[in-house]
């Protein structure tokens, strides 16, 4: 925010400053930004009172370190209490002798897991050690292995998408590839992407369009419009998540982290597009068709009761792929790419189209643009 | 060690008081027990399906639980028109009421969280709620400053009568300077549990149904109005079947901060109607689906006008002092806009903020047996803690509670 605008505004990174933006207020999400005392800003001084007053506590919070770590009598006696008050299903099992290994450790990981702490405010070794957890549950529940990483945001990025309306005839490759790649609920027919199919001559009439067809595409006189979470970089979403289980990466992906969602719903509220998915009942994905190249933000499983959404497919573009749905589309209507690269794809659209969001009154700030040849 | 003494005397005291009483007393709370069984076992189905046992889905994501959250929020903050004339303008009428109304605010606010709690997909991790071992996302979410205010303002509420109560059981008169900021400090406080729960809506500008500088003010006037309603019934009940004497004019002072809330309210109805319709946007799709329907989907149409003219009439007939001056025009009118409120501020607000959706699209809201049977379970939750509370406070107060020092 460079000049005195009175919203706010994204920044392509063209007069980048480090470590002035981002959603870290914690001072130590990624890459540990954890003292700079100068300067501070309204955040930073909330914060700043908050560490003189109760100091080291806050550091340890939200349970951010398992049980394998030293504690002192009150740490230790706050966890106790907790656990007494909330997993005393838990305790029976993990506490069992007669158990066997097998069903031991899995109750030792299913109540570290209980008790994890925020995946925002963890240091890698933690998220190292959740990741492998997860990895090691998953395999005394089903025998196989699947492969999770907790790969931060690398540096210089910025990611940005593109969508042609002049292009897409609506075959809804992109719905498919998604559902499969991210391990979306099969019962309840979950899709993040809409397609909305318009028609001609009437603009860009979402209320009158179809979401929901089921005929032979492309029809006549009709033309077609995704939507999906747009990463917005002022997510109203964030904002209003009471425990922070949801928040900007600094590669401008909007995630969740969903053992740290308490399911209230306030997010969906807030989102003006339609962007997010709550998981009403038990996910179910047949184990044949699971996805096993997983992301802890991304395409993990989820269970019931919790939030999800678009990630750009954290767990392929963090890898250098584009996201499944940008592979699939048959008609190459859909581009995807670092915005901060001069060189990429997205920014040759941005440079050369005629652009534009949808809802830009709203000063969310999308990074989701569409254009037509 | 002595106020120990007396506590544990008091708490066994009021176990004794309250499970004794008439045939009729059990009868009600055996009924209420029976209601909040079948709550809990509704409940427990939801536990075990998760949220898709309710009427909720993707674009009607908070319906009945929040609707009643919403609405109870206000009934709590009312509390607060009794305490300010009793403890600060030294206006004796309401002494007595006072205590009800704050007994009120705390069953209230129970079934408050209740709701909250209902309606959250992962109760088992509640705890990353708490301040302190969780993490809360404190300036920036409204619903981790309501969090934060409701349990303040329920604090305030147990404590103020609790010490009044527990000076009395000895047999010793409260002393003011001890009640009296705590009594002060919950009359801004109620003001402030209602502007938080306005804002976590209005705060949304995914949401023009909600998005709107009017939605506080009228948060307000409508509690206002709702909360001392149900106070008047409740004292009028009270004063039925207990000896505990309620005089007419507190009820009759009541009645009139009943009347001018109901009035204001209106007003601003007035003004909310006006802009929706005079110049329609589509920022108005929400309020008609809410008056008068869209594209044939009107599920909404038989509440809300039943709501409107249940309100219409209530204020009419209480703006005529000859009429309001009449108890049993006035419990009538009590109960009209009771339940006129309870819809207008229920569902009739939260429901149309989803429909038509952020692309347009309608899906209407029907809440399911299940659903239903929990916000039941949890009214008669409400119900029953407030009689606990009032039977102990009423015999603490008629003087059958004493302490005995032995
Ligand atoms: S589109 Fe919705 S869910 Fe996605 S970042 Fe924006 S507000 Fe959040
Ligand atoms: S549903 Fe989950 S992610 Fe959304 S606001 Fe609630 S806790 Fe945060």
């Amino acid at each position: 925010m460079s000049e005195n605008k009175k919203w706010y505004s994204l920044d392509l990174g063209l007069n980048k400053k480090k470590g002035s933006s981002g959603s870290c207020g914690c001072g130590k999400a990624e890459g540990g930004c954890n003292s700079h005392k100068e300067e501070l800003s309204a955040e930073e001084f909330y914060e700043a009172a908050i560490n003189a007053s109760i100091g080291e506590e806050r550091h340890k919070d939200g349970f951010e370190q398992v049980f394998d770590v030293k504690m002192d009598r009150r740490t230790a006696f706050k966890k106790l209490t907790a656990s007494l008050l909330i997993g005393a299903g838990a305790v029976s099992t993990s506490c069992s002798l007669t158990t066997s290994g097998d069903a031991k450790e899995k109750a030792q990981i299913d109540w570290e897991e209980q008790f994890k702490g925020n995946y925002k405010l963890m240091t890698d070794d933690e998220k190292k050690k959740t990741v492998d957890r997860l990895m090691r549950s998953y395999e005394l529940r089903t025998g196989k292995n699947i492969s999770m990483t907790a790969e931060n945001a690398a540096e210089d990025v910025l990611f940005g998408y593109a969508f042609n309306i002049s292009k897409c005839q609506g075959y809804m490759d992109c719905v498919s590839a998604c559902v499969a790649e991210n391990n979306q609920d099969r019962n309840s027919e979950m899709q993040y992407i809409r397609i909305h199919e318009m028609k001609d001559g009437e603009g860009f009439k979402f209320d009158k369009a179809d979401d929901n067809y089921y005929h032979e595409v492309p029809a006549e006189g009709h033309f077609y419009m995704g939507t999906q979470c747009f990463h917005c970089d002022d997510p109203p979403c964030v904002d209003v998540c009471p425990v922070q289980a949801t928040w900007k990466e600094e590669d401008g992906l909007v995630v969740i982290d969903y053992d740290w969602c308490i399911g209230c719903r306030y997010c969906m509220a807030a989102c003006p597009y339609d962007g997010r998915r709550f998981n009403w009942s038990k996910p179910e994905v047949p184990e044949n068709e699971v996805n096993k190249n997983q992301h802890y933000l991304g395409n993990r499983m989820r269970k019931k009761g919790v939030m999800e959404k678009c990630t750009f497919c954290v767990q392929r573009t963090r890898k250098g792929k584009n996201p499944a749905c940008v592979e699939a589309c048959p008609t190459g209507a859909r581009i995807f790419g670092n915005l901060l690269d001069p060189n990429s794809s997205i920014r040759w659209v941005l440079e050369n189209k005629k652009v534009f969001r949808l809802k830009e009154d709203l000063g969310t700030e999308p990074k989701f643009w569409y254009f037509m040849d | 060690m002595g106020q120990f003494k007396v506590l544990k005397s008091l708490v066994v005291d009021s176990l004794d008081t309250i499970t004794k009483g008439s045939l009729k007393y059990h009868l009600w709370m055996g009924f209420l027990t029976i209601v909040i069984l079948i709550g809990m076992y509704c409940y427990s189905i939801q536990l075990d399906e998760g949220l898709s046992v309710t009427g909720m889905n993707d674009r009607v994501s908070w319906g009945l639980y929040i609707s009643n959250f919403t609405f109870l929020v206000g009934v709590a903050a009312a509390a607060v028109m009794l305490v300010m004339p009793t403890y600060i303008l030294k206006d004796i009428d309401f002494k007595q009421a006072v205590l009800i109304g704050e007994g009120l605010a705390v069953a209230a606010l129970i079934m408050c969280i209740a709701f909250v709690i209902a309606d959250m997909g992962g109760p088992a991790v509640l705890w990353h709620m708490i301040p302190g071992i969780g993490v809360f996302n404190f300036p920036n979410s409204m619903l981790a400053w309501d969090v934060i205010v409701l349990n303040v303002y329920l604090f305030i509420n147990i404590s103020i009568p609790f010490y009044i109560l527990f000076r009395h059981y000895q047999g010793k008169e409260a002393k003011k300077n001890v009640y009296l900021p705590g009594a002060i400090l919950s009359v801004f406080w109620a003001v402030a549990i209602h502007l938080v729960t306005a804002f976590l809506y209005q705060g949304l500008q995914a949401r023009p149904f909600w998005n709107n500088a009017l939605l506080g003010p009228r948060f307000l006037a409508s509690a206002f109005a709702a909360g001392p309603a149900l106070i008047i019934l409740v004292l009028a009940i009270i004063k039925r079947f207990t000896e505990f004497k309620v005089e007419e004019k507190t009820i009759k002072k009541i009645a009139m901060i009943v009347t001018v809330a109901a009035q204001i309210n209106l007003i601003m109805l007035i003004s909310e109607l006006f802009k929706e319709f005079y110049a329609p946007t589509h920022h108005s799709e929400s309020a008609y689906y809410l008056f008068f329907g869209l594209h044939g989907k009107t599920a909404l149409l038989p509440w809300i006008w039943t709501a409107i003219t249940l309100n219409v009439i209530a204020t009419a007939m209480l703006t005529f002092n000859k009429l309001r001056n009449n108890l049993n025009v006035l419990y009538l009118c009590c109960i009209m806009l009771f339940v006129a409120i309870w819809i207008e501020k229920g569902f009739g607000l939260i429901v149309p903020g989803f429909i038509p959706g952020p692309y347009g699209k309608i899906v209407e809201y029907l809440p399911t047996g299940i659903e239903v049977g929990v916000t039941l379970g949890i009214w008669a939750l409400g119900a029953f803690i407030f009689t606990i509370l009032a039977k102990t406070a009423i015999g603490i107060e008629l003087g059958k509670l004493r302490y005995k020092r032995k």
